[in-house]
């Protein structure tokens, strides 16, 4: 940057995490700018807005101690950029990318901007490599494929972490390439952190990882950033050094708050709930950061976790998220309440990239009948046990009550595993047959006659 | 004089930057909807506002690091497409970039700062169709190039132009570049190529609109007997996230019995423009026998794509439309999603700190919503043909809930409402279509095109199976409170047979080789065999037999069956069905009466 630097201290308002400032000259948008308070900390910030010599600044690590008069400006010339390194794996990182654990220093190979650039549509490869997570519930049920970006839809207090961290243990894929994991904190507790960093150093994976941490207590407003530069070391690993990525991102409903307290300082018209109206495409920025790309051996999964305030799925950030991504797993708290882990309620959850990453070569030639059929027949026996509320059990048939019990067994074998107990696909669908062997066989109305004679129990087990 | 270049260059300098919206000053003389080179790296926008010397301009490109102070320039254009053969086949981005170029150019990263020609710098084999000396109309057609394997190019005569053709090249091959006729006007000379540019957010003229008589066959069962759409008219399909409001536009993309098909992917993901891109090649057109892409116009301004261009990207897939209505085809046109355009537009009126209306949204959504579903009909075109534009809008209400203002100013204008079901989705009834509130007001004006090509008695079947159905829903509240075993035997038939209607007609896989696509003859035949059936086992239980054993009769299996049949064994498997369907009538109804 030829521009010489200008250090401003004309400070015009300071409100919540934004600063006002007037008599600049050349400012950009979007620019960095460092702020230095009266006692001589350094914060770092973004140009929100410039209006002639006006401009608007949000303040990344809020704006306490600081003032109208004392405080000063420098305008860096240049958008958020990180530094990237291959060097960057095993190692952990703060809310702004900044290296936090006791390591050397990173040597950058690069440095690229952290909102990244969109993926050009033509230049997109289709997901559909089968990812096996290890979880019927999800590689049976709701299939997950490289490239595709599917959100844990959550409540708090539900074991989603614990979900999550057997995900990132056991995921692999069939080729037999590794993952490597991009784990994303936003506004989580120490403690939480703490459990996903001790699941990764036990399973071994610790040096294949790459954390970044904005917790409980660092600053709300940094979480607009996390994401963005997690996401940028993602692609640097994925496009350009061949990595197949997980990258887990929690909490996003945290990710939200922030992204609404920028909005109501800045005083635009609330959406929903106070949510800005932007909010889907401040998120699909996010989301759509995700996938495969033609010629580029690596790829970026995501996995983003979500806390539903209130448990409702119509509550703006699930829905909106759901919205943007493709598909979604079902927490469930009524699950849970039965003791099934994992509660994954399997009829609402849905992998949309599912259908063309599995079947023959890719999973097994049944999977997808037996899926549909598993899916039907759990959905009969769930309206059963609400009719029994209603009538009774003895005022159902004999079939009827048949579907009763698929549907305890499902999810009490099925969908139930240990925290430990990694399927391989093929258990998986085995399992399945196994619980369709509770139906007479003229019920498997979804599965192609061929895959029945060669799956279906030969002893009905009654 | 030449139509294909702008005259004035005014420059000015940037004054406020605010997303993608840019104020700069110095602009006097400017023109509202004018495409300017905004900063140094002159990124594409466009005009959106006038104040004396300052000029208000929506980016269509990212403005990340643009200063206050650089320069703007203002083109003298308004912001236009470029209407010519190379159009099909191509995916452009939402101000007619074309991807693929961008890609073999820059890489798979969509960089700022870029131009590329909208038209592929190819020649073509131009055949005229008038001589030296004719009088030139606007809209006429000059000549035709053969665009790909089942689409004629008619090259059209500007709307604005008209005169005497002055001269105009013999048969041949020629540069897209190439001058190929001279039209003596009142103005001077004016020098014609194959394409020529139209602003996108001024309609193409026709001569007249004409009430919709004829329907547009989309091989989707729920939406040709229950609920279809014209050729020439407009529908929306609103529903909440993963409903299945982009596999029915695929479907129809695919599917429909249109020569043109533009579909419009707006603000929503990238891998669905991919699917598309993937799909469409290895698909062929049940009529042509010829790929679906060959007849294939995509626009992809995906969610983390520039808004502003997003807010572009409807205009740019419309005018698209028209211009291919213009040569006497009938166009389909898929915008997934207009609740996304409508929050682009809801973004940059916030920008500019415009009074917010329901929703945030501007209180021009309405008028801009029906302006753009305005421009669908059957027309007479400029050049003595007809052409029909139908529009198919998705709408993504928040929440799932249609009483928000996108979904509600929809429904003020589209005549057919496809509403998406939550709860079906959940059960996998796909397409989730609720039969009880969707409604298409296209049924009486199409019922005789109906009878003349198909079948005398599909209204009167669509009709009597739409009784079934809403009877079901009553019966399904006694249901609830009782169990079904407590209703009569007549109902519980009835129930047999709304459930068939449901899971055996109604339901469609998208994905499933046969069941994607079915024929008109084979809705009539489907529904037929239903009906038929109903009759017989209301018959049935006159003679005494039980639901229970109808339920058993294995005509019930084979009309589940029926969705998978081939075109071509659907005769002789029909015939199968029916003999065997009144063998096992004569048996059950023999037992009872001795
Ligand atoms: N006709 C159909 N046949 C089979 N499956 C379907 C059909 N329609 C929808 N689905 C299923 O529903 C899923 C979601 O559909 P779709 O992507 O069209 O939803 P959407 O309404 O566009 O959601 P969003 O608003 O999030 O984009 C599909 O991935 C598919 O699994
Ligand atoms: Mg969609």
């Amino acid at each position: 940057m030829s521009d010489v630097q200008k250090e401003y201290s004309s400070i015009r308002e300071v409100s919540g995490p934004i600063i006002i400032v007037d008599g600049v000259e050349g400012v950009g948008y979007s620019e960095v700018v460092e702020v230095t308070l009266p006692d001589g900390t350094k914060r770092r910030g973004q140009v929100l807005e410039v209006d002639r010599d006006v401009a608007v600044i949000q303040v990344f690590e809020g704006t306490s101690g600081t003032t109208t008069e004392g405080t000063s400006v420098r305008f860096t010339g240049h958008t958020l950029k990180l530094p990237v390194s291959e060097d960057m794996l095993g190692r952990v990182f703060n809310g702004m990318g900044e290296p936090i654990d006791d390591g050397p220093d990173i040597i950058p190979d690069k440095e690229m901007d952290i909102n990244g650039l969109p993926i050009n549509p033509s230049a997109r490869e289709y997901p559909r490599e089968f990812i096996q997570t290890g979880l019927s519930a999800i590689d049976g049920m709701n299939t997950l494929v490289r490239g595709q970006k599917l959100p844990i839809f959550s409540g708090s207090g539900l074991p989603h972490n614990e979900i999550a961290a057997q995900i990132t243990r056991q995921t692999k894929v069939l080729t037999g390439e590794e993952f490597g994991i991009v784990f994303v904190a936003m506004g989580i507790t120490y403690g939480e952190a703490n459990f996903f960093t001790e699941n990764f150093r036990k399973s071994g994976a610790l040096e294949k990882v790459v954390m970044f941490l904005n917790l409980a207590d660092d600053p709300a407003i940094e979480r607009i950033i996390t994401p963005r530069v997690a996401l940028t070391a993602a692609e640097y690993l994925a496009f350009e050094k061949d990595m197949h990525l997980l990258v887990i991102l929690t909490d996003m409903t945290n990710y939200c708050e922030a992204l609404r307290e920028i909005s109501a300082a800045r005083e635009e018209v609330p959406g929903r709930r106070g949510y800005p109206g932007y909010m889907y495409t401040d998120l699909a920025s996010i989301y759509e950061r995700a996938g495969r790309i033609e010629d580029r051996e690596g790829s970026i999964t995501q996995m983003p976790i979500l806390t539903m305030p209130d448990d409702d799925m119509n509550h703006p950030i699930p829905d909106l998220s759901g919205y943007i991504t493709e598909g979604q797993i079902i927490v469930s708290r009524e699950l849970n309440r039965k003791n099934i882990y994992p509660p994954i309620d399997v009829s609402p959850s849905l992998s949309r990239l599912m259908k063309d990453g599995i079947g023959e070569g890719l999973t097994r030639e049944d999977h997808d009948g037996l899926q549909n059929q598993l899916f039907g027949a759990y959905a009969k026996g769930k309206e059963m046990r609400d009719l029994v509320a209603v009538v009774g059990e003895d005022a159902l048939s004999d079939l009827d009550k048949q579907y009763l019990h698929f549907a305890e067994e499902f999810e009490s074998n099925f969908i139930r595993q240990k925290r430990d107990e990694d399927r391989s696909i093929e258990e998986t669908l085995d399992l399945g047959w196994k619980m369709l062997g509770m139906l007479p066989e003229e019920e498997l109305k979804r599965i192609d006659q061929k895959y029945i004679e060669k799956y279906y129990p030969k002893e009905q087990s009654e | 004089m030449s139509i294909y270049e702008g005259d004035g260059v005014i420059e000015g300098k940037i004054v406020k930057i605010s997303g993608p919206v840019v104020v700069a000053e110095g602009m006097k003389g400017a023109k509202m909807y004018e495409v300017v080179k905004v900063g140094d790296t002159q990124l594409i926008g466009e005009i959106i506002g006038l104040e004396e010397d300052l000029a208000t301009m929506q980016v269509y490109e990212e403005t990340a690091g643009l200063k206050i102070g650089e320069k703007v320039i203002a083109t003298g254009r308004p912001l236009s497409v470029k209407l010519g053969p190379g159009l099909i086949k191509n995916i452009y981005d939402g101000v007619q970039r074309p991807l693929r170029v961008m890609k073999d150019e820059q890489g798979s990263f969509i960089l700022r700062g870029v131009s590329v020609k909208e038209l592929p710098e190819k020649s073509w084999e131009f055949v005229p169709r008038v001589k030296a000396g004719a009088a030139v109309e606007p809209g006429m057609v000059l000549g035709t190039v053969k665009e790909s394997e089942v689409v004629e190019h008619r090259i059209l005569v500007p709307p604005n132009v008209s005169g005497e053709l002055k001269d105009i090249v013999s048969k041949g091959t020629y540069d897209i570049e190439d001058d190929i006729a001279t039209v003596k006007t009142a103005d001077g000379d004016v020098g014609l190529k194959m394409y020529h540019a139209w602003p996108v957010r001024e309609p193409r003229p026709y001569v007249k609109k004409h009430p919709s008589t004829i329907p547009l066959i989309t091989g989707q069962r729920v939406l040709d007997t229950f609920f279809p759409i014209a050729k020439g008219g407009t529908a929306g399909i609103p529903g909440g996230f993963g409903t299945g409001k982009t596999v029915t536009q695929h479907q129809l993309a695919k599917w429909a019995d249109a020569e043109i098909v533009v579909y419009v992917g707006c603000g929503e993901r990238g891998n669905e423009m991919t699917q598309v891109l993937k799909e469409f090649p290895e698909l062929l057109d049940p009529r042509t026998g010829k790929p679906i892409t060959e007849r294939t116009v995509l626009i992809a301004n995906t969610s983390n794509m520039p808004v502003a261009a997003r807010e572009a990207s409807i205009y740019t897939g419309v005018t698209i439309a028209e211009y291919f209505r213009d040569m006497g085809y009938n166009v389909a046109l898929m915008a997934d999603s207009t609740s996304r355009w409508a929050e682009a537009l809801r973004e940059i009126s916030g920008r500019l700190e415009e009074m917010p209306g329901e929703a945030g949204f501007p209180a021009y959504l309405a008028s801009k919503l029906s302006g753009f579903y305005e421009r669908s009909g059957r027309v007479d075109t400029l050049a003595n043909d007809t052409g029909s534009l139908s529009i198919i809008g998705a709408v993504s209400p928040p929440g799932g809930d249609f009483s928000e203002p996108v979904t509600q100013n929809t429904l003020r204008v589209v005549k057919v409402f496809w509403a998406l079901d939550k709860k079906l989705k959940d059960q996998r009834h796909f397409p989730s279509i609720n039969w009880l509130t969707s409604y298409s007001l296209y049924l009486d004006e199409i019922e005789d095109w109906w009878k003349d090509n198909v079948s005398e008695k599909w209204k009167m079947r669509r009709d009597e199976a739409m009784s079934i159905l809403q009877e079901e829903n009553e019966l399904q509240e006694i249901v609830q409170l009782i169990g079904p075993d407590a209703l009569p035997e007549r109902q519980r038939v009835t129930l047999l047979c709304a459930q068939m209607i449901r899971e055996d007609f109604l339901q469609q896989n998208a994905f499933h080789d046969v069941d994607s696509f079915c024929s008109e003859n084979k809705q009539v035949a489907m529904l037929k065999s239903i009906l038929d059936f109903y009759d017989t086992a209301l018959k049935l239980i006159d003679a005494g037999v039980s639901v229970a054993e109808i339920r058993e009769m294995p005509t019930v299996q084979k009309i589940g069956r029926l969705k998978y049949v081939s075109e071509k064994e659907l005769e002789s498997y029909i015939k199968g069905l029916t003999d065997e369907m009144y063998d096992e009538y004569d048996r059950l109804a023999r037992s009872y009466a001795g």
